[in-house]
């Protein structure tokens, strides 16, 4: 529709922008086909399975499922939220990590300052904090509900036994984190749960030396559980995940293989 | 060597009695060893004693004698064609009767009156036949293409084809929908939840003023709960180590029960309930009820004393 300079109004210059860059050679190369982004995608069970084959993310998936798997009340979709809720927890930690200093120094007036002086630091920081006890939530639930559906019955065996690896990197990386305010609550918390695993007889008091980095919290602790936290466990959670993601498409997921 | 399957020796014997003029069964029980071979009819083959020398003579009682031919086929060429028609073999094969896609010297006497269907070994027809004759090998008619049988690979030797009908749905966009609305809400509550909560952070780590009672992290207040009640090394070791542990990684190969149905399997829900209440039960205990030396409180009485989760249950 024209205005009173006769000129096009500003969205339909917005939409004949958008048509010409659907149509261009680079927007035609950022995308496999099959993508819903590309020009002329069409509902078609050919091109709804390109949209799944054909991306480097959805490809966890398989094309098909079974239909009673879709339904929300059979999963509820626990799995893929903690999976979701780890990137969401990478993302947010990777912000803190700008601010924050693993010594007994620096660590509290970092968290502090933090949460004062930077621009969304303390909702970035609670997110963090009530995504990870969030995690530790649904990481527990899938493991029941897969319990309750009896997906861990054979070819799915060594699924359940990583699911439960996967579990216990959940906990230590969630405990690995409460340290690192370094204020009373973190302290005398990790303070209590070491405690605890130093009454393991054989390697107990070993694991927990090894861990505190003397026979008590101290600095050396803090930069112990910082780099446990923001690094090697990390690290190995998301090869256990990658194993566990393939061993659901593998051994069949829903309910026998897919 | 393996068993030919049922359809595709049928088809074969079908081919070829098409080609030869004689009886499917008659091809069928050379094929399988139980006949000897019955003389048959090739183009330009003029006298009785070489027209029975097209097929070729198993032993019998020799089971594999359809693929055994295979060996033969570099010396012997004539021995083991098989001689087929190029179209399709139908099903309904001549059987008694003549075969006019065969051959047009099909008339020859042996043809003209076929041999009755054999089930066992007939000792008068198998006497009839030459055992290894010679013949020519330009006794295949115009327009008629040879085939052989190799061998015969069962597909579950190599590939195991478990499809069955099943009521699916595609991926796209069935199940992303959910799953990015699942996406959506979660990272929904938890921004507003962040917004509305903040995040506890108490005074500088002191390591002179033990805070009392001193708790660890919820999902660890089980265990603390269980240590008040037993021997460390009950409580620390043995219960989260081994029953905890090494127990759920072991749950698959224990319970060998195959069934997944809820009414199969009352004993292990009933057994993880349990769990599942057990550990609730006692994280309850351990988060809210615990105060001051760990000492039992009511937190409608006297609060709660848990400083990591205060904010979500009391907000005055």
């Amino acid at each position: 529709m024209a205005d009173g300079n006769g000129g096009l109004r500003l969205g339909e210059r917005i939409g004949e922008m958008a048509t010409r860059v659907r149509g261009g050679s680079v927007w035609e190369s950022m995308f496999r086909p099959g993508s819903p982004l590309k020009k002329g995608y069409s509902d078609s069970p050919r091109n709804r399975s390109y949209v799944i084959m054909n991306s480097v993310l959805y490809h966890l998936h398989p094309v098909k499922v079974k239909r009673h798997g879709v339904r929300l009340s059979y999963t509820l979709c626990l799995g893929g939220l903690s999976f979701f809720l780890f990137i969401l927890l990478t993302i947010t930690g990777i912000f803190l990590m700008f601010y924050y200093r693993p010594t007994a120094e620096a660590a509290y007036l970092d968290v502090e300052a933090l949460s004062t002086s930077v621009a969304f630091g303390s909702l970035v920081r609670n997110m963090h904090r009530w995504g990870a006890h969030l995690m530790v939530l649904t990481v527990f639930l899938h493991m029941s509900r897969v319990f309750y559906h009896g997906a861990y019955k054979p070819p799915r065996e060594f699924n359940w036994v990583v699911g439960v690896v996967l579990l216990l990197l959940t906990l230590l990386l969630s405990f690995t984190g409460y340290l690192l305010p370094w204020d009373q609550l973190a302290l005398w918390a990790v303070t209590v749960g070491t405690n605890m695993g130093g009454f393991t007889p054989i390697f107990g008091p070993g694991v927990k030396f090894a861990l505190l980095g003397g026979i008590e919290v101290t600095g050396n602790t803090l930069l112990r559980f910082y780099v446990l936290h923001v690094l090697f466990l990390p690290f190995v959670i998301v090869i256990f995940m990658a194993v566990h993601f393939w061993r659901v498409r593998k051994d069949g997921g829903i309910s026998g293989p897919l | 060597m393996v068993d030919i399957p049922e359809h595709l020796l049928q088809r074969s014997a079908e081919a070829r009695a098409k080609a030869l003029g004689v009886p499917v069964e008659q091809v069928l029980a050379e094929m399988r060893g139980e006949a000897p071979p019955a003389p048959s009819a090739p183009a330009e083959a003029p006298t009785p004693p070489e027209t029975a020398a097209v097929v070729e003579a198993p032993a019998p009682g020799d089971p594999d004698a359809t693929a055994e031919q295979t060996p033969a086929v570099e010396t012997k060429v004539v021995e083991t064609e098989v001689v087929g028609p190029v179209e399709t073999p139908e099903p309904e094969a001549p059987q008694g009767s003549l075969a006019p896609v065969a051959a047009p010297a099909e008339a020859s006497p042996e043809v003209a009156s076929p041999p009755s269907p054999v089930s066992g070994g007939d000792a008068p027809l198998a006497a009839s036949v030459s055992p290894r004759p010679v013949a020519q090998p330009e006794a295949i008619p115009e327009g008629v293409r040879t085939q052989r049988l190799l061998t015969v690979v069962k597909a579950r030797a190599i590939q195991q084809v478990k499809s069955s009908p099943a009521d699916k749905v595609n991926t796209w966009p069935h199940l992303m929908i959910a799953e990015f609305t699942a996406l959506l809400v979660m990272t929904g509550f938890l921004i507003i939840l962040s917004v509305i909560l903040q995040a506890p952070l108490l005074e500088l780590a002191n390591f002179n003023a033990t805070p009392n009672p001193s708790k660890a992290p919820w999902y660890f207040l089980g265990l603390q709960e269980l240590l008040s009640y037993y021997d460390p090394q009950i409580a620390g070791v043995i219960v989260p180590g081994i029953s905890g542990l090494v127990g759920f990684m072991a749950i698959p190969y224990i319970d060998r029960n195959p069934s997944t149905k809820p009414s199969d399997r009352k004993f292990a829900i009933l057994l993880f309930t349990f769990f599942l209440a057990g550990s609730a039960t006692l994280t309850m205990l351990g988060t809210l009820f615990r105060g001051p030396g760990f000492n039992f409180t009511y937190p409608w009485a006297d609060g709660i004393f848990f400083d990591d989760l205060k904010d979500w249950v009391d907000f005055g």
